[in-house]
């Protein structure tokens, strides 16, 4: 279930802001596509994202996707256990699977993103 | 069942060489050694000829029953290009004869099939030329899209992109982003075919052709062929036929005709040469005059005194694409294919292949749901989706099948019909046969509303059940190190 | 019809069934493009076919007595190997993608993917690419996907055919391809340090290189390393029954052509590339991956995986286009290592080198003949120097019933006069000293 502060891209990947840092994931909707995880890349402390980009990829049985940032700055955290904890994904997408935490450079951003709502709706539709 | 390597028993022997006949030298310095043997398994003969001979109780052929799969043709393979191909005048040869010494002297006989065989290739596609080089259908559709960039760059024509719809097979998209472009796709519209109206859209100067196989992956011919043609003609771009289809129409009509630029056929597929497992295959690609100077040195030639050899002064040429002049032992084996055929023959390898398809069709739709409900050519395809409401979907219609003796049809693909279940029967089959697929799949229908379970739960029949392929990602093990 | 089983009172009554005549089948083509029929002869009955077929193989010089090499050997195949992949069980069956029904296919596979693992010292082997050019070839679009960068350097040792493959491939990508010329008859490791930068993908190197000499690459594993670059090695994989694996010696990917493993020579093709890569890479590798796994009752099984990489479901972003490979080719070289074994291997190996000894020495001992790349080791195969062209003599002997010759003037201008000379297991001391005899009589 999406929480109420959280945004989210057409691509399915959410965003939250966490003190001055947002903090990025996958939509359990997306999870749910892809079917059971079975890889993850993820990029490394210190390299920087920019919004619309590509950060990591992620992979499961029937499917391979890039995985876009929402917001461009330096990655300042990264949850390096969760490619070996893949099972997180199904069980807390929006919680424990978060991916990176990133400082932003520019806030305003997430003011471009889909809120919880709009996106419920946008994935209706699919 | 163990692995060959779990076989193995310390110094146990196959095959041995005969004693040398010379002196041993042993001057290969240690430095250059590899400090310990090749862990290879220890097994005697006996033991491999069991092992693989249980192999093949565990695996299904064309040669053991209906193989339905949409778009790969699954044909009888003649046996007896099998047992030409085994000839030592052919399988002993080795390729360098063919350039050396005198120009290839020693090699007429097989330069002579390579040369017969585009002959004949040429006429079924229409194609002013044919190389034989591409060593499968995606090599085919890289060489042919390599083809299409030097034609541009020759002509200094700024192109980017390449347009593909979206119904195409996934080795369109792929090679055209391996060869250096950027792909367009463009939607079916309702009636399955490519969207006349998306693709006038996208039709702008940076695009260098399209890529297109008609019928399509859906079984439907398109009828606004001429009209994309000249759409692409405009901002001189080339078409690219895909050829993996050419069952459906080989015989009542050609790509050239159709004005396609560039064609690649399968001849592992249209040509029945045997599907191996997954290879090896072959896929010669074809173009009019204009793109002829591009293609792949060497060309085979035949000379003035009636004798064949090799031409490699082609300036504008891409390149080679394969260490010699392709997979000639495929080759070979759909020369002789063709041979067989004849012209006669070929005329009745759609007839009967787009009939097969047609009367699978009519007599299923009563039960699966059926995207387009109209003439399919040599395949046809459902959606499960109707299955769905009992929780029954693609994946386990095909698992039912195993278990009812059949060879599953393509499951998911196209991609632009959900569930899709894609069945090519091609012209080899038996009423007989075509009857009790029929049945089998009328029977699964029945099971998705009365017993779900059994189909869940299948297959029961074969040596394993369905397979954890989370765990073969999650846990990967690809050589094994016990 | 040949090959067509309905009888025409069965096509009439299927088309009695759904209602239409064989035309109307049809009758979705524009007329304008409906062919008139072809030309094309009538068919040939099966004797005819055979007839024919027959007179074309007797046109071809398959019993000249060979040592021509350059990538391609003429190797002895047991005849274990064909009466196992000759069954059809084997070769008219499709790639595997219902696991269940195709464990024989996905084991073979399996163990074909670790036979080449064990023999290269790598940890990942795929099912097979067409050759080991278009291997070479994979092996560069990984190494770029990897670093993220263009540069390829090749030292001109490697295989000029592959080389040439290489760069029809890629003519249309932004990639740099730098070619250092050989020292020597070995690598230049002077030229290829100094290519050997922050933008290189990858160093190319082959052993035996296309002369047959042989080296150890862990020096220029090392350098290549440093820069962030990867070690591609295409390497001979019947020598590596005793020489230094390219795994040993550090490389990231090794490539090769597996023809000499129970395939027949076949005047170019089918073939068998392999790759291999360590762990690390497995992910950017192409093509097709066999992998263990269990079903539901835990019983082994195998199935083709990380296939989310692959064209089927990844289209443009794929690692490569491939789809079909060369499966039974990778069934072939599985049952003929498997037929040689550890020790068999090592034997046919040492044959080959011990025989190639001999005929050096024999031919080198004619007067006006010499070893071109003077104190550099190979393995079977070797150049000579002579005091003609090589082509005007490789005509006299194939007069006299040898196949020999490599067309190394075409890559290497100053090599007009050398002769690339292969011998494998299957040459007799007999052959080699008639073969002496004759190269001294025609010089």
């Amino acid at each position: 279930m999406a929480n109420e502060d959280m945004k989210f891209m057409e691509s399915h990947e959410w965003a939250r802001q966490e003190a001055d840092l947002v903090v990025i994931g996958v939509s359990d909707f997306a999870v749910e596509q892809l079917g059971d995880i079975v890889f993850l890349e993820l990029p490394s402390k210190g390299d920087n994202v920019n919004k619309g980009a590509t950060f990591g990829a992620i992979e499961s049985v029937k499917a391979a996707s890039d995985l876009y940032a929402p917001v461009s700055g330096e990655i300042v955290e990264v949850n390096e256990a969760l490619p070996d904890e893949l099972e997180k994904f199904k069980s807390d997408p929006h919680g424990a699977a978060w991916m990176i935490k990133v400082k932003p450079s520019d806030l305003a951003q997430l003011d471009d993103l889909m809120n919880a709502a709009d996106y419920a709706e946008h994935v209706k539709g699919q | 069942m163990k692995l060959i390597f779990e076989k193995s028993v310390p110094h146990r022997r196959g095959v041995r060489s005969a004693r040398s006949d010379v002196p041993a030298k042993n001057n290969i310095k240690p430095g250059l050694r590899r400090d310990q043997d090749a862990d290879l398994p220890e097994v005697g003969e006996l033991d491999v000829v069991r092992h693989f001979t249980e192999l093949t109780r565990r695996n299904f052929g064309v040669d053991t029953n209906f193989y339905p799969l949409g778009s790969c043709t699954m044909k009888y393979n003649p046996k007896t290009s099998e047992r030409l191909a085994a000839l030592d005048g052919f399988a002993g040869l080795h390729p360098l004869l063919g350039q050396m010494p005198y120009a290839g002297v020693g090699a007429q006989g097989s330069l002579e099939v390579l040369y017969a065989a585009e002959l004949l290739l040429r006429e079924i596609t229409g194609m002013a030329a044919l190389t034989m080089q591409p060593m499968a259908g995606a090599h085919g559709e890289l060489t042919g899209i390599l083809t299409m960039a030097a034609y541009h760059r020759d002509k200094n024509n700024k192109k980017s992109t390449l347009i593909i719809p979206d119904s195409s097979h996934g080795t369109n998209p792929a090679s055209a982003a391996v060869a250096g472009y950027d792909v367009v796709a463009v939607p079916s519209d309702q009636n399955g075919v490519i969207d006349i109206e998306a693709l006038r859209k996208a039709v702008t100067d940076e695009v260098a052709g399209l890529m297109l196989t008609s019928p399509n992956t859906l079984g439907l011919f398109n009828p606004h062929i001429k009209e994309v043609c000249d759409l692409i003609h405009g901002v001189d771009g080339l078409m690219y036929y895909d050829g993996a289809n050419l069952n459906a129409i080989i015989g009542k009509a050609r790509p050239g005709d159709m004005g396609f630029d560039i064609v690649h056929l399968n001849l592992h597929k249209t040509f029945a040469t045997p599907h191996g497992g997954g290879g090896p295959g072959a896929g010669p690609v074809g173009v009019v005059d204009k793109l002829v100077d591009f293609l792949p040195v060497p060309v085979i030639i035949k000379k003035s005194d009636g004798t064949f050899g090799l031409d490699i002064n082609r300036p504008k040429t891409i390149g080679p694409i394969t260490p010699f002049y392709g997979n000639f032992g495929i080759v070979l084996r759909s020369y002789i294919y063709l041979l067989m055929l004849g012209q006669e023959g070929l005329e009745r390898v759609s007839e009967n292949a787009v009939l097969n398809a047609n009367y699978i069709k009519e007599k299923l739709k009563k039960y699966y749901d059926l995207p387009v409900d109209a003439l399919c050519k040599h395949e046809c395809v459902f959606s499960a989706a109707r299955q769905n409401q009992n929780g029954i979907h693609a994946l386990d219609i095909a698992k039912g099948l195993i278990d009812l003796g059949f060879h599953p049809p393509t499951i998911y693909f196209p991609l632009t019909v959900k569930e899709a279940l894609m069945i090519e029967p091609t012209e080899t089959e038996s009423k007989e046969t075509l009857d009790a697929f029929i049945e089998a799949m009328i029977t699964i229908a029945q099971m998705a509303q009365s017993d779900p379970e059994t189909l869940h739960a299948a297959p029961q029949t074969t040596v394993v059940g369905r397979l954890d392929e989370t765990a073969a990602a999650r846990n990967l093990n690809v050589s094994y190190c016990g | 019809m040949p090959f067509i089983l309905n009888t025409e009172p069965q096509q009439k009554e299927m088309l009695e069934a759904i209602g239409l005549t064989m035309e109307q089948l049809f009758a979705d083509i524009p007329a304008e493009l409906r062919c008139k029929g072809l030309d094309l002869p009538a068919g040939f009955s099966e004797l005819q076919v055979q007839q024919h077929l027959e007179e074309l193989a007797a046109k071809n010089a398959s019993d000249s007595i060979c040592f021509m090499g350059g990538g391609f050997y003429d190797h002895f195949i047991p005849a274990a190997v064909s009466a196992l992949i000759g069954r059809s069980e084997f070769y008219t069956a499709y790639t595997p993608y219902q696991p269940e029904l195709s464990q024989g296919t996905l084991q073979a596979i399996y163990e074909y993917q670790s036979m080449i693992c064990r023999l290269t010292d790598m940890d990942a082997s795929n099912a097979s690419v067409y050759d080991g050019g278009t291997a070479l070839y994979e092996a560069v679009m990984m190494a770029r996907r990897h670093t993220n960068r263009d540069k390829i350097i090749f030292d001109d040792s490697v295989s000029p055919l592959y080389r040439e493959m290489v760069k029809s491939h890629t003519r249309n990508l932004p990639i740099e391809i730098i070619e250092t010329p050989n020292r020597n008859g070995r690598i230049n490791r002077e030229g290829l340090l100094a290519q050997l930068d922050e933008q290189t993908a990858a160093v190319v190197l082959q052993n035996p290189n296309v002369f047959g000499g042989i080296d150890d690459f862990s020096d220029m594993a090392a350098a290549a390393h440093e820069k962030k670059a990867l070690l591609i090695v295409s390497a001979y994989p019947l020598s590596l029954g005793i020489l230094k694996t390219p795994g040993a010696m550090g490389a990231d990917i090794v490539t090769g052509e597996g023809q000499s493993l129970g395939l027949p020579l076949s005047f170019g093709g089918p073939y068998l590339g392999f790759i291999a890569t360590k762990m690390p890479y497995i992910r950017k590798m192409p093509g097709r991956i066999a992998g263990q796994t269990s079903d539901a009752r835990g019983r082994r099984g195998f199935v083709l995986t990380l296939q989310a990489r692959e064209q089927h479901i990844r289209r443009n972003k794929a690692t490569s286009n491939i789809c079909t490979n060369e499966a039974l080719c990778a069934l072939s070289s599985l049952v003929y290592l498997c037929l040689l074994g550890k020790e068999g291997i090592k034997e046919v190996a040492q044959l080959g080198a011990d025989k190639a000894a001999y005929t050096f020495e024999r031919l080198t001992s004619i007067s006006g003949v010499q070893g071109r790349f003077k104190e550099q080791p190979f393995f079977n195969e070797f150049v000579i120097d002579l005091p003609v062209s090589a082509d005007a003599v490789t005509e006299k002997l194939y007069d006299k019933g040898f196949a020999v010759g490599f067309p190394l003037s075409c890559f290497y201008p100053d090599m007009a006069n050398s002769l690339l000379i292969a011998v494998t297991e299957k040459r007799t001391k007999q052959q080699i000293d008639s073969f002496a005899q004759a190269l001294e009589a025609v010089l």
